[in-house]
């Protein structure tokens, strides 16, 4: 294969997308605070937009379904940052933490 | 290979890959690094990379979307949020063993790996032809033709996350 072609072939991002989704398991498992999780979780989200603009760009017939699809998972993405940091702020609120293992009034 | 680095194809080909290690550069801060504003800072380097990748998939469209929503909203409200909430990650009182991160660092990579060989073992087909270009004229015509219900939908979806963000900011905060 041309290095050259690097930027023109499917497989790359592909290769970058399943990385970038390792790194965002490895976070989502290693990190203690919930803010810590949920920047894993972008980065998980932003590997699969990657992977949809990849095969929308060299697979598919309407070039414009996948990159509608991008904006929504953006969209959906915006939500779920709001939603989940004032859900923290309301955890740290009543916990004086945002540490996962502190929140074990369930614990028996 | 020297001459051929600096014709077109070569300057193109250096962009695209110093845009493939800022993107993995990024990931890796803003997973390894203990403290939070260092790795939102990583999240919006990796979000800049990105957004030079959707360029180089013919949508700069995407790329402009990315970089003002993800960078320009999404960082900006988690560092708020950390100013709110301050942590003490850097001290931290119960680290978890060594033994733990290797075990979870081989674990993503063998889930990686295991995508990978996935996507490079499948020969995709190529498509017959397209229907249309994909350019932003196309995209605002599809977005509120065939697209019109998840269009709506996702407008509905996002003041319903404003309002919930709200209320359960607001909850548990004694009135002045």
């Amino acid at each position: 294969m041309n290095p050259l072609m690097l930027s023109n072939c499917l497989s790359t991002y592909l290769i970058i997308a399943a990385v970038l989704f390792g790194i965002g398991i490895f976070g989502l498992v290693r990190r203690q605070t919930f803010i810590g999780m949920l920047i894993s979780s972008e980065l998980v989200l932003s590997a699969a937009s990657i992977n949809f603009m990849a095969f929308n760009r060299f697979l598919a017939p309407d070039p414009t379904t996948g990159q509608i699809f991008t904006l929504f998972i953006m969209a959906i993405a915006a939500a779920e940052a709001a939603i989940a940091l004032s859900i923290i702020l309301a955890v740290y609120r009543n916990y004086r933490s945002i540490d996962t293992t502190d929140l074990k009034d369930l614990e028996g | 290979m020297i001459q051929t680095l600096f014709s077109a194809d070569g300057l193109t080909t250096i962009i695209f890959l110093v845009f493939i290690a800022t993107t993995l550069a990024g990931a890796l801060i803003a997973v390894a690094s203990q403290v939070l504003i260092r790795s939102v800072s990583g999240l919006a380097l990796c979000f800049l990379g990105v957004a030079g990748i959707y360029y180089f998939l013919a949508s700069p469209f995407l790329a402009m979307m990315q970089l003002l929503i993800y960078v320009g909203a999404i960082c900006v409200v988690i560092i708020f949020a950390i100013m709110l909430a301050e942590s003490d990650e850097g001290q931290r009182r119960n680290n978890p063993g060594l033994l733990a991160g290797i075990a979870a660092s081989l674990s993503c990579a063998a889930l990686a790996g295991g995508i990978i060989w996935l996507a490079l073992r499948n020969g995709w087909d190529r498509v017959a032809e397209r229907t249309n270009e994909g350019s932003v004229e196309q995209i605002g015509r599809a977005l509120l033709t065939s697209h019109s219900m998840s269009f709506e939908l996702i407008s509905l979806v996002l003041l319903v996350a404003i309002i919930g963000s709200l209320v359960l900011s607001r909850s548990g905060r004694n009135r002045q």
